[in-house]
């Protein structure tokens, strides 16, 4: 268990290493292949050559590609000094890059707002997973009923709406119509009910979709599971029904659950977007759309990186719990 | 099969979505019962032009503006949003400013930290002021001579402090031989030759070339004083020194802003500023139609961005609060620009066809209606710019005899261009304007009808300056038509034409002058405005721009734009104001309530 | 086309009319059938048999014959799993030790399974679940029974592994079922199976899945272990060669019936069915020299939705036109003695049989 545990976590590091060698390059020099300028964009509506040159030297653009790396990492652990024009910034380690366009240090603005999402996050997989994977064993236990059929269909809603169509029908519904809730984002920090309150909407926006896909997942496994000679031996031993389809049955149903999981967790930052959009929320998906629409190049960078580093942890979780629920894995 | 499940899907889908138009629709209905006549709404169009609720402004309160979208920067010198500029008075002053008056009177000047207008002399080329007794900054300190001239000097540090406009740069030092403030060698920082400052009280510019609207450069919140042992550099625009009635609290980009007020801000020393409420807030949001909803439901008191309501919301307003909207000029013209270097608009019988056989009610349709898109234009000076006479001059017959498109007159000048059975070319449109787009299929629709056969090119919006603003781009790709829109820096023909149409604005890139123009007679009217001193001279000669642009054919223009504006129950001493293209004027808004 | 009603009837039937038998255990006219969407299934359709404490029947037949589903009749696990889909039908009666099963309450059974009566699988890999080790899963079938505490019934699963032949079994019993070979998990499963001394024990093919070595080590440890526990015992098996080395009894199933039963030497050397005649064509033999003799019964097993008519076997009997006016198209044949406790259903008369196994059958064996 504690080789395979190593082993994991040095193939995560080397992971990690090539993603950012991956992203960095792609953010860096896909814009010079596309003829896009960095610089100008940065500089505005009235662009001035000198500025444009200025910003360039500044963001260090028209340094070779290797030392903007080297530069990349060293900030990482030893931070970065940005000066030109008299003007120096201080970006202090670890440093994933500086926004120009917003003046801030990319990772603090991270740190700011990661709880936001990993808050959504989290509270959309717990509903999504009680409410997905119990749909999905009862559907299994009456298939063919009319509550598997209704189930199934509920859950083909959920796999095929849009994310900002259920968000903004649970808004009108719920927030501007019966005002049952004020879907408005409160800090956890400041009120915790309130907090409960404006997460509420989006949790279910969110999981309303997961909770489908782990329906019709859970479904599938189950009844597959059922059919198998140790789920009959089970039943041969007098076990309880009970017992036989919440431990024996249950237990390998969760292994694609989980690793399904795992990487929804990771990947959740698309339907992240697309929630905190939707309900106003001051997270990462919500700061990357707007740095889309900005240009701004670091940030962009910056919740790449960090959402590639969900996926390698979401996955490095998986690979050890997997090994905890399955004994076989051990050995490979 | 598969289609007809698909076709099911998609059934199911449009049932869904007209479950939500309705749901937002009666959801407004059903919460609210502000009766627009009660002591609510003001009314339609109550502020638009003019004041209301005036004398109902109470002191204290939190003011609350909603907001899509942030600013560029809070920096004085980097801002370039209109509501940025709008937004800056609350924590920032100028020598002059524009008057807190609506409609025309609110773009004219009056001294803010000066005591006058500018003192005027040696032929336009010299502008004296004197500070005003008693303004200071947040930490009590008086404002004086040198911040002001620090702060105008931050416009030439580019390199650092990009993005707000460049007028003073352009005029005080066309030749750009002042470093900026950063590189400056001289001990206090203070070298620009143009700028003296005599004593702490007393500023004296030197223009190197007469310039008519200087003063509207200087009421510019890129020349609000700052001062140098509290500038942060690129970092000033997260927490600008407020010389105004309002200083921040605290500002989380793209999240929240609050300002409080500035208790070393004195009543006395500003004619200009009320300073009603306590506290002003901004709360931004990712989903603009969550915005109108709040307002819709009295959680904020106005849109920070004043752009107008999103469709949804502006349905449901339109419908349950009337009391409430303001349907004001915006200042912004939509329209389409003709390359001259894409052939064949290089002849102006070509360009005449283009404009001739335009559908503009169906432009105007496509921009939004005449409530929500504006008034067919007619020609490129706004309305409420000086010289802007606005429909009155239609020499197309656009909003007139043509305004369905008349295909006769457009075959004729297909004639004389050479080109009698039609031409094909490319419409050039941002992608992220979905209005834009659509006006764009507008324009190929009704062009197809005179055998002019245009293929659209939706490119990246936000690589505007580099695609479009590249005139060899332009060529390469024949773009013949570009769908764009332009809105006054001030409200003057300079403040709005002169990037357009001068020949000394054609730029390799950044360029703004898409139509190419190099017309000595434009030129030659551009420097007799700068150059002439009299208000009603300058009117006329904007009006003689305008015609000028319009007879060269460079143009079609969509709309005068107009938008929707809310604004809440709770707010008094609301009015649009010309200075800031119909936005409201924030700086004077107040609570009817404090509560 | 289904007649549910009739079957349900059977099921309510009151048993006091036939008494509790003096058999350890009894089966009398089984019936199990599954509704499908193509037509009702009769996997089993009208069978009967008797066993005592000690003894070994076993039960032989092709696949789909309905030895399975006799088995998991039995077990009342017939319709176990069977989730949303139409129940399984099953009359007649099942006295296991003065009980009748069919009628009794379900959670009975239930208590009977794993303790009364446990089973065997033929599949060990996929028997035993993959993710509790072998000692968490013996533990489990001992404790359902026992309200032991978890240390006494890890001793008894301890205790049971070695008492199967497995080596170290205070180490192995934290096994997982991965970790142990084919043989090992078969002997595991037994000693599972026995861990709460059942009294009957039902074997489904037992060793199909294992390598021939090991089938014999595990048909000695499941003789041997009757012997030592007393127990009866069902193989269920396609081999005859399986049964030989460990039946008291033999019951030949074909097409959900029983078409041979009888005492192991009797089916072995007097058999009185084509069908059986085919069974011992088609067992391989260690004394036989010369395999490519050996003489699989031709065509396929029937079709359980539409059985034939008469005789279910006559469409793959040679000797189906011997009986006369086709009776062994148009009527069923009963089972008749043919010897001391050996019944068969076939057509032909005594001497025919007698005389195509002794003259044509046997000198080929």
């Amino acid at each position: 268990m504690l080789a395979y545990l190593i082993r994991r976590l040095f193939a995560a590091a080397v992971m990690l290493l090539v993603i950012i060698l991956v992203v960095f390059s792609i953010f860096f020099l896909v814009p010079k292949w596309a003829g896009v300028d960095v610089a100008t964009s940065f500089v505005g509506k009235q662009a001035d050559p000198a500025a444009v040159q200025a910003v360039r030297e500044k963001l260090g653009l028209s340094d070779p590609i290797y030392s903007q790396v080297w530069e990349f990492f060293k900030g990482i652990f030893a931070g970065r000094t940005y000066a030109a024009g008299g003007d120096v910034t201080r970006c202090a380690a670890p440093c994933f890059g500086y926004s120009f366009r917003s003046e801030q240090a990319v990772w603090p603005v991270l740190t700011d707002r990661f709880p936001v999402t990993l808050g959504l996050a989290l509270g959309a997989a717990v509903l999504w997973l009680v409410f997905g994977v119990a749909a999905g064993v009862l559907s299994a236990l009456k298939r063919g009923s009319l509550w598997d059929r209704g189930a199934m269909v509920v859950a083909l809603g959920g796999v095929s709406l849009p994310i900002y169509f259920t968000g903004l029908l649970s808004l009108a519904i719920f927030s501007y119509g019966l005002k049952w809730i004020d879907a408005q984002y409160v800090p956890i920090g400041q009120s915790f009910t309130g907090w409960i309150g404006g997460m509420i909407l989006p949790w279910i926006t969110l999981a309303f979709l997961y909770a489908a896909m782990y329906a019709r997942i859970t479904r599938a496994t189950m009844l597959e599971i059922l059919g198998e000679d140790y789920i009959r031996t089970a039943r041969a031993k007098g076990l309880r029904e009970q017992t036989v389809i919440g431990k024996h049955a249950m237990r390998s149903t969760m292994t694609p659950i989980l690793t399904m999981l795992g990487m929804d967790l990771g990947a959740l930052i698309g339907g992240a977007i697309l929630t905190e959009t939707t309900f106003s929320l001051p997270g990462l998906g919500q700061k990357v759309l707007d740095a889309i629409k900005n240009q701004d190049l670091p940030f962009i960078l910056g919740v790449t990186l960090i959402t590639s580093l969900a996926v390698l942890i979401a996955n490095l979780v998986v690979d050890i719990l997997y090994a905890v629920i399955d004994p076989r894995v051990r050995l490979t | 099969m598969t289609t007809q499940r698909t076709s099911g899907r998609r059934k199911q889908a449009m049932a869904a979505a007209a479950v939500v138009a309705a749901l937002l629709t009666t959801a407004a209905c059903g919460g609210g019962n502000s009766g627009d006549s009660k002591n609510g709404a003001a009314g339609f169009d109550a502020a638009n032009n003019k004041v209301a609720q005036a004398s109902a402004a109470k002191k204290g309160g939190t003011l609350k503006f909603g907001a899509a979208q942030d600013a560029d920067s809070w920096d004085t010198t980097r801002g370039y949003y209109g509501f940025m500029w709008d937004f800056a008075r609350y924590y920032s002053r100028q020598l002059v400013t524009d008057k807190t008056e609506p409609g025309k009177a609110g773009a004219q000047l009056t001294p803010d930290l000066a005591t006058g207008l500018a003192k005027v002399s040696d032929g336009g080329k010299t502008y004296t002021y004197t500070l005003r007794d008693g303004v200071s900054w947040e930490d009590g300190k008086p404002i004086t001579s040198k911040d002001v001239k620090y702060g105008i000097e931050r416009v030439w540090a580019q390199d650092v402090l990009s993005g707000g406009p460049t007028y003073l740069k352009d005029v005080l030092d066309p030749d750009g031989k002042y470093q900026g403030p950063y590189k400056d060698t001289s001990a206090d920082h203070l070298g620009l030759k143009a700028i003296d400052t005599p004593d702490d009280k007393t500023v004296v510019f030197h223009l190197p070339k007469a310039n008519s609207d200087f003063e509207e450069m200087l009421s510019l919140v890129s020349a609000s004083p700052v001062r140098q042992d509290m500038d942060t550099k690129s970092k000033y625009g997260l927490h600008p020194f407020s010389s105004g009635p309002y200083k921040f609290q605290s500002y989380n980009p793209g999240k929240d802003l609050t300002l409080v007020r500035n208790t070393n801000w004195k009543q006395a020393s500003d004619p200009i500023r009320k300073a009603y409420p306590d506290q002003i807030s901004i709360k931004f949001f990712s989903n603009a139609n969550d915005l109108d909803q709040r307002l819709i439901a009295g959680d904020y008191d106005l849109d920070l961005n004043q752009t107008g309501m999103s469709p949804q919301g502006r349905t449901t307003a339109l419908k349950e609060h009337k009391g409430n909207l303001d349907n004001p000029v915006s200042g912004y013209i939509r329209y389409a620009v003709f390359p001259q270097t894409v052939k064949p608009f290089d002849n102006i019988h070509c360009r005449n066809a283009v404009i001739y056989g335009a559908d503009h009610v169906s432009l105007q349709t496509a921009r939004g209606g005449p409530v929500a898109g504006g008034d067919i234009g007619t020609n490129m000076l706004p309305p409420s710019v000086a010289g802007g006479e606005g429909q009155k001059y239609d020499p197309f017959g656009l909003a007139g005899a043509n305004k369905n498109g008349n295909v006769a007159k457009a075959k004729e000048e297909l004639k004389a261009c050479g080109q009698p059975n039609g031409f094909s070319t490319t419409i050039a449109v941002r992608n992220n304007k979905p209005v834009e787009v659509a006006t764009a299929e507008s324009l190929q629709a009704s062009l197809k009808k005179i055998g002019v056969n245009a293929q659209i090119d939706q490119f990246d919006g936000s690589q505007t300056t580099g695609i479009i603003g590249s005139p060899a781009n332009v060529q390469k790709k024949g773009y013949g038509i570009i769908i764009m829109g332009w809105g006054p820096d001030f409200p003057s023909v300079q403040g709005f034409g002169l990037p357009l149409w001068d020949s000394k604005y054609i730029l390799p890139s950044g360029n703004n002058n898409y139509a190419m123009i190099k017309d000595t007679a434009i030129d030659g009217l551009f420097d007799q405005y700068v150059n002439s001193l009299d208000d009603s001279k300058k009117t006329e000669i904007a009006t003689q721009i305008n015609h000028k642009v319009m007879e060269g054919g460079y143009y079609l223009p969509f709309v005068f734009e107009r938008f929707i504006n809310w604004r809440s129950d709770r707010l008094s001493n609301v009015y649009t104001s010309d200075a800031y293209s119909g936005m409201y004027d924030f700086v004077n808004l107040g609570l009817k309530s404090t509560k | 086309m289904t007649e549910p009603s009739k079957i349900g009837a059977a099921v309510s039937e009151p048993v006091s009319d036939s008494p509790a038998p003096s058999s350890f255990l009894e089966v009398r006219d089984l019936k199990v059938h599954f509704p499908t969407d193509d037509g009702l299934v009769k996997s089993v359709d009208g069978l009967s048999f008797t066993l005592e404490k000690g003894k070994t029947l076993g039960i032989v037949g092709e696949s789909g014959s309905g030895k399975s589903v006799t088995s998991l009749g039995i077990m009342g696990l017939h319709t176990a799993g069977q989730y949303g889909k139409r129940k399984a039908q099953i009359s007649g009666e099942i006295w296991l030790n003065g009980t009748e099963l069919l009628s009794a309450d379900p959670e009975h059974v239930r208590k009977l399974r794993g303790r009364e009566m446990a089973m065997i699988f033929q599949d060990p890999l996929s028997a035993l679940h993959p993710y509790y080790t072998i000692g968490q899963q013996i533990v489990e079938a001992y404790r359902i029974h026992h309200d032991v505490d978890k240390k006494t019934a890890r001793k008894r699963a301890i205790e049971m592994l070695d008492r199967v032949g497995i080596p170290q079994p205070d180490k192995r019993v934290d096994n997982y079922p991965h970790e142990f070979s084919g043989g090992m998990r078969q002997r595991a499963m037994i000693a599972m199976s026995l861990v709460n001394n059942p009294e009957l024990l039902i074997a489904d093919e037992p060793t199909t899945a294992l390598d021939v070595t090991v089938q014999a080590q595990i048909l000695d440890l499941i003789r041997d272990l009757q012997k030592e526990f007393g127990s009866a015992v069902i193989i269920i098996t396609h081999d005859l060669g399986v049964v030989a080395e460990l039946a008291d009894d033999i019951l030949v199933m074909y097409g959900g019936r029983c078409v041979e039963r009888g005492p192991a030497e009797k089916v072995f050397y007097e058999p009185r069915h084509p069908y059986t005649w085919g069974l011992l064509g088609s067992m391989p033999r260690l004394d036989r020299e010369q395999q490519e003799r050996l003489i699989p019964v031709k065509g396929s097993p029937p079709s359980l939705i539409n059985i034939p008519s008469g005789c279910a076997f006559n469409p793959r009997c040679p000797y189906a036109d011997l009986p006369k006016d086709n009776v062994t198209r148009t009527v069923r044949p009963e089972l008749t003695e043919v010897g001391s406790k050996h019944w068969a259903a076939c057509h032909m008369t005594q001497e025919q049989r007698e005389r195509i196994w002794t003259e044509e059958i046997a000198p080929k064996l």
